[in-house]
């Protein structure tokens, strides 16, 4: 048989690409290694984070996976940057690492998806486009649309001291023959490189010496779907810290790091640094803060958040004990860093198809970005983006002012990545209206328009609209001071104003008002209200915007525009950007070279 | 290059200037021994080839080499061509091209001296240096909300203290800029509307100002009609002098209704009024008020300016008056002006800054500066490109 949808990976990326591609309609199979360990953290066992949390909630209210997963095994919750505005919120939890995996498992459970182990090696090519892929047994296996997620698992190498090993995880295989092809297919490959610290037994630490990190009061959940009464018992966080002695350990081990030896040639993040970076850069601090992460609720594996490492194990023994509360500590196992093949996001387009060849889509690592969120945003599009060309449907492409999805895809395909790309709010042109709180209420029409949404979702979405109507006519209504000030609120005297804009007086709050309903919608409408005069100038910035909306062909000869520097050149072409204004935001592009691009497509129309 | 070498036998190595003598490619006659200079592209001020010839004076040599040059397919340049091609190629960007386009149209000293500073990228240094302080300012705000709840990051309010009071200092800065006349009034010229009731001498004045008979001379009331525009340069500033119909209420003349009407308009968009009547001048205008006729009229009050354009009494103290305006009215010339589109976007950067300082939510504050920031690019014309330029070239392209 032939398969519309054959995705090749199962992490993250491959995870929500399955389920959004099945969610379409389309025959799916997804093809892993080793499918018990489908839904795997990797890395870090934490969901969300600044930016990261967005994506997140946006991928809930498209019906993907993480949030829900999430959910299902959070033993911590933390929203980061409470104090500031909600634009800026970031939802974080520490997963359970089973339980993570387990409800990954259990939520990929659909009709039209079948998984299966596999090795894949090969793509199959039919002119232009892709036809299948072939496994390492040498089964072929048909398919209109092939999804790639291979992660790091792709030419991956990994790194300890001076120990090598090929593969993306510790244990497990690296996929070098696909990466071959896709060398030989002339794809624009590079390298790059990630890391992850040693993993702690918690039964070894001393955690009365450490100060205790407690999980957020409040209760709340990355899906609104999410029943917070099932949530599991909650866990601290401790938070150690590096000191001088650490520092000359790591100092003195230099020399037996691969990072520093050169064996290393990809490019590691500079915000996600590993330990021996952050003291070879910052020689001047004193400490740097290590936070102790249990990895779940019936594991003794700690993960040491801020020490990610390459440097051989008996160095990473000696610099954790050198740490106090850490005097005894025992390494399950040590951190490493890993090499890996990505392919040049500019070779895609929005849909994360590769331009050159039909029906073949990336996600994920593979694409230059680091962090499980920012691969199943992209799983998630390119999964519903592969079953769309096989099955005849429109593409599901994000804008910028829509999602934070759609800041990181137009970011991948028209800039490119020099390291592995995480996402920030400070990306996010638009970030007053993409909030974590409102992601529903960008996406929900944009999902069911794609036909993502399950009916349940449908359900809830359409009674928090009816809520959201009612509460918008109630924040409407005129009060007088004098009234609020009977019920107890800081105000007086005869002014009178909507609810809305009296929710904006400090002090005042809705029950002053005698405005009821759900918390949550409510809270999304309060926020709404106070950015409101930045949204309006927002919108009048998106009007201006289109001004530009100048097409340029996607063949367009930058080479023959006079007076482009041969960075520009390479920049443009590699982009292939499909409007002036995608011209404009890519890096290093100045005004004079737009101007100059603009007029040589202009050509004839001006009178030279 | 090639019709060159065809015009001078040889041609001198780059950027070294050669004496050749320019014979016709068709006949061999020699039109002049001239100075040659070759500049190859791209590093040339259009990215082209270009070659100088300079020619001694005398029309009959520049025609006779434009000849044979046409002669070998070749075209005179039109009006802003050279700017086009400069832009086209990336040599240049939009705040020099305006300056660029204001030198072409130059016709006073002042103009051509401003018109020169900002072609010569003056206006795009200051831009970038307030560019350059905002992005500093906005990177300070976007690390402590992406980044304070790692240690890495100073979050403290004394950081963000210190951003508001930084863009407060720029918007200050700014402003200075902004205060300063727009650039404008040094091409187009200054305005100064003629007015006052009907016979009371407007016309005769306006041709005593501007040297001629420009304007039509009668002993009845109501003659001028019409809004009458006459530009004149004196002494390096471009002045337009507008001769108004004279102001009265009970003409049941419609035409002459219609010229009240436009000499209320001119006096209203008037960047000087020079007033004629003997009551008081329009209210809310820069006005000089003048005691008109002097010649054949008696007593004049203490803050009036006696004028006879018959006799030329005043006519010099009135010039003084006009330039003591102009002064006020004119950037001076090491002053760094800006055009009104270019106002427009530092004023939106300004006012972005200013509320930055006043902002104590952290998210906000980004949110002015990253406002600050955009409003920059899109004064060297990242933004809205298409409309910028097309209001360049609508300017440029004269004839086309």
């Amino acid at each position: 048989m032939t398969f519309d949808v054959v995705i090749v990976g199962g992490g993250h990326a491959g995870t929500e690409a399955a389920n959004a591609a099945a969610r379409r309609g389309a025959t799916t199979l997804l093809i892993d290694f080793d499918p018990t360990r489908i839904g795997a953290m990797s890395c870090n066992p934490a969901i969300g984070g600044l930016g990261k949390g967005h994506i997140v909630r946006e991928i809930d209210a498209l019906d993907g996976l993480m949030a829900r997963a999430a959910d299902a095994a959070a033993i911590h919750h933390r929203m980061l940057n409470r104090s500031k505005g909600s634009a800026v919120q970031g939802p974080r939890v520490q997963a359970d690492r089973v339980r993570y995996a387990a409800a990954v498992k259990a939520l990929l459970v659909h009709p039209k998806l079948m998984v299966v182990a596999g090795d894949t090696v090969a793509l199959l090519t039919d002119g232009e486009r892709v036809a299948g892929v072939e496994l390492a047994d040498g089964t072929r296996i048909a398919a209109r649309s092939v999804v790639l997620a291979t992660g790091t698992f792709l030419g991956g190498t990994m790194f300890r001291g001076e120990e090598r090993e090929v593969g993306g995880r510790v244990g497990e295989r690296a996929a070098t023959r696909l990466g071959q092809q896709l060398r030989d297919l002339s794809l624009p490959i590079a390298r790059l490189k990630t890391g992850t610290p040693p993993r702690l037994d918690g039964r070894t630490i001393d955690w009365a010496a450490l100060p205790e990190q407690p999980s957020d009061a409040g209760v709340w959940t990355m899906s609104p779907l999410s029943d917070p009464a099932q949530r599991l018992p909650q866990l601290a966080c401790a938070i150690a810290r590096t000191n001088d002695r650490t520092h000359d350990i790591i100092r003195a081990g230099l020399d037996r790091s691969p990072l520093f030896s050169g064996s290393i040639e990809g490019r590691g993040p500079r915000y996600c640094p590993s330990i021996e970076d952050k003291v070879h850069r910052f020689g001047d601090r004193d400490g740097h803060q290590i936070f102790l992460e249990p990895e779940g609720l019936d594991t003794r594996l700690v993960y040491p958040n801020g020490v990610s490492t390459s440097l051989p194990s008996d160095v990473q023994l000696a610099m954790l004990r050198s740490v106090a509360g850490l005097e005894r500590v025992e390494i399950v196992t040590p951190g490493y860093a890993v090499e890996y093949d990505y392919i040049d996001p500019r070779a895609l387009d929005a849909t994360l198809g590769l331009r050159t060849l039909g029906g073949l889509y990336f996600a994920g690592q593979i694409n230059g970005t680091t962090g499980y969120e920012e691969a199943g945003g992209q799983g998630l599009v390119a999964g519903a983006n592969a079953a769309g060309a096989a099955l005849g449907l429109d593409p599901l492409i994000l804008s910028r002012e829509s999602s934070y999805i759609g800041v990181m895809i137009d970011d991948l395909v028209l800039q490119g990545v020099s390291e592995p790309y995480r996402m920030m709010t400070a990306r996010a042109e638009y970030r007053l209206r993409l909030r974590s709180d409102n992601a529903a209420t960008r996406l929900h029409a944009i999902g069911i328009a794609a036909g993502l949404v399950s009916d349940a979702r449908q359900v809830f979405e359409a009674r928090c609209q009816e809520q959201r109507a009612a509460l918008m006519a109630a924040m409407e209504r005129r009060h007088v001071a004098n009234a609020l000030a009977a019920k107890g609120a800081p105000v007086g005297g005869s002014d009178m104003r909507s609810g809305s804009e009296w929710l904006l007086v400090p002090g005042v709050t809705p029950e002053h008002l005698g405005i009821e309903g759900d918390p949550a919608v409510l809270g999304e409408l309060i926020e709404d209200a106070r950015y409101a005069p930045y949204l309006e100038r927002q919108a009048a910035e998106l009007t201006a915007a289109k001004v530009d909306h100048v097409e340029l062909p996607r063949d367009f000869t930058y080479g023959a525009v006079p007076g482009l520097s041969n960075e520009m050149v390479e920049r443009l072409t590699l982009a292939a950007p499909e409007t002036l204004a995608a011209a404009g935001r890519i890096q290093g592009v100045t005004p004079a070279a737009l101007v100059a691009i603009l007029l040589h497509h202009r050509g004839g129309k001006l009178a030279a | 290059m090639a019709a060159a070498t065809r015009l001078a036998g040889t041609l001198p190595s780059q950027r070294r200037a050669g004496v050749r003598a320019l014979r016709d490619a068709v006949d061999n006659r020699l039109l002049d021994r001239a100075l040659v200079l070759v500049f190859p592209g791209p590093t040339t001020a259009t990215g082209e080839d270009l070659v100088e010839l300079h020619l001694h004076g005398g029309r009959a040599v520049v025609a006779g080499v434009e000849q044979a040059l046409a002669g070998l397919g070749l075209r005179a340049a039109e009006p802003g061509e050279f700017t086009r091609r400069a832009l086209a190629h990336g040599r240049i960007d939009l705040t020099e091209a305006e300056g660029l386009g204001d030198l072409l149209s130059a016709e006073t000293e002042a103009q051509r001296q401003m018109a020169l500073a900002n072609s010569d990228g003056r206006l795009r240094r200051a831009v970038a240096q307030w560019a350059a302080t905002s992005t500093r300012l906005s990177a300070m705000v976007e690390a402590v909300l992406d980044h304070a709840d790692e240690d890495d990051v100073d979050g403290s309010d004394a950081v963000l203290a210190g951003v508001r009071r930084d863009a407060g200092a720029l918007a200050v800065e700014i402003a200075a800029v902004l205060a300063v006349p727009p650039v404008e009034r040094l091409r187009d010229g200054i305005r100064v509307v003629l007015a006052g009731p009907p016979n009371a001498g407007k016309s005769t004045l306006l041709n005593a100002l501007v040297g001629r008979e420009a304007a039509i001379v009668s002993p009845l009331a109501g003659t001028t009609r019409d809004v009458i525009e006459i530009p004149v340069t004196r002494e390096g500033v471009a002045w337009l002098f507008l001769d108004t119909a004279g102001l009265r209420d009970d003409s049941d003349d419609p035409v002459e209704r219609i010229g009240i009407d436009r000499a209320a308009g001119s006096i209203a968009a008037a960047d000087i009024v020079v007033w004629l009547g003997d009551d008081a001048p329009p209210l809310g205008t820069r006005a000089i008020a003048l005691h008109a006729r002097a010649d054949v009229r008696e007593g004049v009050a203490d803050d009036r300016l006696a004028v006879s354009a018959v006799t030329g009494q005043g006519l010099d103290r009135l010039w003084a008056a006009l330039g003591t305006h102009a002064a006020a009215l004119l950037p001076k010339v090491d002053e760094l002006a800006l055009n009104r589109r270019q106002a427009h976007h530092a004023d939106a950067a300004a006012g972005a800054l200013n509320r930055a300082a006043a902002q104590d939510d952290p998210l906000l504050l980004a949110e002015e500066l990253r406002y600050a920031v955009q409003a920059f690019a899109a004064l060297t014309g990242m933004r809205a490109t298409e409309a910028v330029l097309d209001d360049l070239f609508g300017r440029f392209c004269i004839g086309k």
